[in-house]
């Protein structure tokens, strides 16, 4: 028998009689105003929170702080040229670690935990919002469910290669617990909520 | 109790961990800060214990069916392109990386954490075998500079103070002498790690969740450096126990909610990242570890065990946890719930961890997944007994007490000899010089007995 | 009703004021009581130390001592755990399974058996509780930090009905001292360590008095208090609430 077989058959000879699969009960979060509790969240957790409602809007608020010399990458067309909008290959991979600023469209934001659904279609590569020193989502206004539950409803069973649910900057707090932002990740993130 | 295996058991090293005072304030401090923000973010969930109840029971059903989610969750990995290995032991899962890395000629390999990989002792093997594993956690990286195993699950390196941080990395990463400050110093591995990430060809992650429905694996960090190493090598080889496995994505709804606010008492990780297909033209990898799971799914008593998701906040709340250090435990996963899976891998020299506990029960009431883990303790000891792995001097001890006890006259005899009690029982269970008055007064003997006293004064009751 | 008196082996030799205390109490409630005198131990020492399969003879003793009465009560939380979890009979499993549907510590008694609503106690003094472990989140005497659930406690309630009895905040409430049954001399360092850090809690909020259900805590805290010169004193839960001070 190989492992594979081997350990199939330890685990169906070991495991208890079947038990079902319980019912997921209906939960709900208390807060009603969607947009103000994940802007709440997402500042909690060292989020800048901007309602805008146009990508001009977007350039104006992080011109403030990214300029001509920062490097700044987008797989959104209307950010060009304000971002290089560039299509990125796999091959581009380790020629990003200069990037200042990635923006990139999530799919939605969830309320409870201030987190967005990016895939890797809207990222351009993978590595893209991690590899970047600071973030920017853009997420539809109107698109913020209320718990992870509703978010995975959300997403039902749609084809990704990969997915993420980015909540904050990149953070650790392993020396004596002091939280420092701008792990190996972005040092920022900036949610824009449109519409 | 000698602890076979070990030079010194859980009581000794906890003894050794004690004689620095103000250094064990510091540690049960900073872990119980963290049970705080635990509570914090649970209480802000009306229904967190009706939360519990369910990922208790999604945990539940999925072990009674684990033979067939395991069947199904390699069936959709390998429609997904993933490329799924089955390792019975840690032996198998050390040799089944090297191979990888060997057929790919890599020699450098970027980690992010995965207690599996230490269960495994993967960076030993590796090591032998001339491959550099570098962690990139933070705290893992630091443990490993310092050449010492992590201390807690979430938090490898909690015991060491930032001034001991700052002389580690002044002596391997050049920061200046006396520098201790934890924005520079996390600064400073970013800078080397970067070179790192961007440099190897091969990253290994660990997994939170393997989902069966999609055949996808979540992995979740706050650092990004799972993500940073995957998307970044040509391989990604992800290492995960078979326990791993839940139903449905949907289920991921349950479990993320719960996962973080245990643990950091955050709302969530800063990143759930979901590995379902590998990039074209890469390879992603999935180990399938048993490793003794299938053993402890088949002990009725301790097969909850197995629902853990490694949160830690039963290491964070357990009063002897914070007051004898993660190493004291010498096992990769330390604390309460270490010490209901290690006897399982290795009964005799884990024996001494079900004894290190009061029972107290916090570990099961903060538990995520509502593992009885403090009844588990109970049934360990009783287990640990019967096989024979207590001290003889104990057992001895035992047999005489339960003589006394089971006999009423033997009883008020020794009890009127001098107050049987505590003249006994300290040295039953130790051998130190009376451990109960090294620290303690001795309860000072009544004039009377209750029964003494009950015979004078209520005496038309008999 | 009859109720027999459950009185844990080391609270016998040691603190008889507390088990003195539990029986008058009983009977001021009206309650008929019977301390049958063949009776040692619960048997708890030796299971929790994973001897539980020696614990037979004694197991069969407690059965002949308390299978007669309607109630057993005991002021120990730890010892009651350990009857209602782990009490069995080889002879009359009938007997064990009764008694472990109908053994009580006494706070639980009070408050949900007699159902006191008022005491004639009075105690001046600053008082911390000590929410032992087994009594707490084994029998739910209150509610545990741990969980999301409506807060209670069964002996605060009783204490509030103490004159003049001020009882002091902690700031946790509900760590566990670290006696631990054999741990106590086992693990001597950490349960020590673990002592002496509740006991603080309560210093620190300036308790003149620190009690609670279970006599072993107590012991624990009062051997550290003790050996600190500390003025503080324990004292079982049942002195204070038949406490006719001043
Ligand atoms: S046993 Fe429960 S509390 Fe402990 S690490 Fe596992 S899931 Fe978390």
């Amino acid at each position: 028998m190989n492992s594979r077989e081997q350990i199939l058959a330890a685990v169906s000879k070991n495991q208890p009689a079947l038990t079902p699969m319980p019912e997921v009960p209906f939960f709900q979060l208390e807060a009603t105003d969607l947009v103000e509790k994940f802007t709440q969240v997402a500042v909690s957790i060292g989020s800048g929170v901007f309602q805008v409602e146009s990508y001009e809007e977007i350039q104006e608020i992080l011109s403030n702080d990214f300029k001509i010399h920062h490097r700044i990458i987008s797989h959104v067309p209307e950010l060009a040229p304000f971002a290089d909008t560039t299509p990125l290959e796999d091959r581009h991979r380790h020629q990003l670690e200069n990037v200042d600023l990635a923006i990139v469209k999530g799919h939605f934001g969830v309320a409870e935990n201030g987190a967005s659904w990016v895939t890797e279609e809207v990222m351009g590569l993978r590595v893209v919002p991690f590899i970047c020193q600071h973030l920017a989502i853009i997420l539809p206004k109107d698109s913020i469910v209320p718990l992870m539950h509703d978010a995975y409803a959300r997403i039902g069973s749609a084809e990704y290669g990969y997915g993420v649910f980015i909540a904050g900057p990149s953070k650790t707090a392993d020396i004596e617990q002091s939280l420092v932002l701008g792990a190996h990740g972005p040092r920022t993130l900036t949610v824009f909520l449109m519409g | 109790m000698s602890v076979e295996g070990h030079t010194k058991d859980h009581a000794a090293l906890a003894d050794d961990f004690n004689q620095d005072e103000p250094r064990v304030n510091w540690h049960d401090e900073t872990l119980w800060f963290i049970r705080e923000k635990r509570d914090r973010a649970a209480f802000a969930i009306p229904d967190w214990e009706m939360l519990r109840e369910t990922a208790s029971q999604i945990k539940f059903h999925t072990l009674s069916n684990l033979s067939q989610y395991l069947e199904q969750f390699e069936a959709n990995a390998q429609a997904n392109g993933i490329i799924v290995h089955w390792a019975a032991d840690a032996e198998e899962h050390n040799q089944i990386v090297h191979s990888i890395l060997q057929k790919h000629g890599v020699t450098q390999m970027v980690k992010s954490k995965s207690m599996l990989t230490e269960e495994c002792h993967l960076n030993d093997y590796l090591e032998q075998q001339g491959i550099e594993v570098i962690d990139s956690d933070l705290g893992e990286r630091i443990v490993q500079l310092a050449k010492e195993p992590p201390s807690h699950i979430v938090l490898p390196c909690i015991h060491l103070k930032k001034e001991e941080i700052g002389d580690i990395f002044h002596q391997h990463l050049g920061t200046e002498a006396g520098m201790s400050d934890p924005q520079i110093l996390t600064e400073t591995a970013r800078q080397h790690l970067r070179e790192t990430f961007l440099t190897r060809k091969a990253a290994l992650t660990g997994v939170n969740f393997a989902i069966a429905e999609t055949g996808e694996f979540v992995v979740c960090t706050n650092e990004g450096n799972a993500d940073m190493g995957a998307h970044l090598a040509d391989i990604h080889i992800a290492s995960m126990g078979i326990e791993k496995l839940i139903p449905r994505r949907s289920d991921l709804g349950v479990f993320l909610r719960l996962l973080t606010r245990s643990a950091t008492g955050q709302p969530i990780t800063t990143y759930s990242s979901h590995f379902k297909k590998p990039r074209p033209g890469h390879d992603v990898h999935v180990v399938l570890v048993d490793n003794g799971r299938s053993v402890q799914l088949g002990r009725e008593d301790f097969r909850n065990s197995l629902k853990c998701i490694r949160c830690g906040a039963c290491m964070n709340t357990c009063p002897v946890y914070r007051r004898s250090g993660g190493h004291s435990y010498q096992s990769a996963v330390a604390g309460p719930i270490g010490s209901i899976l290690a006897p399982n891998l290795d009964m005799k020299k884990h024996a001494d961890l079900p004894f290190a506990s009061t029972l107290c029960g916090s570990c099961s009431n903060v538990c995520p997944v509502k593992i009885d883990i403090h009844n588990q303790l109970y049934k360990w000891r009783q287990v640990i007994v019967k096989e024979g792995y207590a001290d003889p001097k104990k057992t001895l001890g035992m047999k005489a007490m339960n003589m006394v006890l089971s006999s009423p006259q033997t009883f008020k005899l020794s009890g009127k000899a001098g107050r049987w009690f505590m003249k006994t029982v300290p040295f039953l269970v130790s051998n130190k010089m009376n451990p109960w008055y090294k620290q303690r007064e001795m309860p000072q003997p009544p004039k009377e007995s209750f029964g003494e006293w009950y015979r004078r004064n209520r005496k038309s009751n008999e | 009703m009859t109720v027999g008196l459950f009185i844990p082996c080391y609270v016998d030799q040691f603190y008889p004021n507390a088990a003195i205390a539990t029986l008058e109490l009983l009977e001021k409630a009206g309650v008929n009581v019977v301390y049958p005198v063949r009776q040692t131990c619960c048997g708890q020492p030796m299971a929790n130390s994973g001897f539980e399969h020696l614990t037979k003879d004694c197991n069969e003793l407690f059965v002949q001592n308390f299978a007669q009465f309607d109630y057993i009560v005991s002021p120990s939380g730890s010892c009651v755990l350990h009857v209602k979890d782990h009490l069995h009979s080889d002879t009359h499993e009938d007997q064990a399974q009764a008694i472990r549907g109908k053994v009580y510590e006494l706070v639980e008694f009070l408050t949900d058996v007699v159902k006191v609503e008022k005491l004639t106690a009075r105690f001046p003094h600053k008082v911390g509780l000590h929410q032992s472990c087994h009594g707490q989140r084994g029998l739910g005497l209150a509610q545990m930090s741990e969980l999301v659930a409506p807060a209670f406690s069964k002996p605060e309630k009783l204490l509030s009905m103490v004159q003049d009895l001020e009882l002091i905040p902690l700031s946790r409430k509900d760590e566990c001292c670290g006696f631990g049954g054999t741990f106590c001399v086992a693990e001597e360092a950490v349960s020590v360590k673990m002592g002496k850090d509740r006991v603080a809690d309560h210093l620190q909020h300036e308790a003149e008095f620190i009690t609670g259900a279970d006599m072993s805590c107590l012991m624990h805290m009062e051997g550290i208090l003790r050996r600190q010169k500390s003025k503080v004193k324990v004292m079982h839960i049942a002195e204070i609430l038949n406490a006719q001070e001043g």
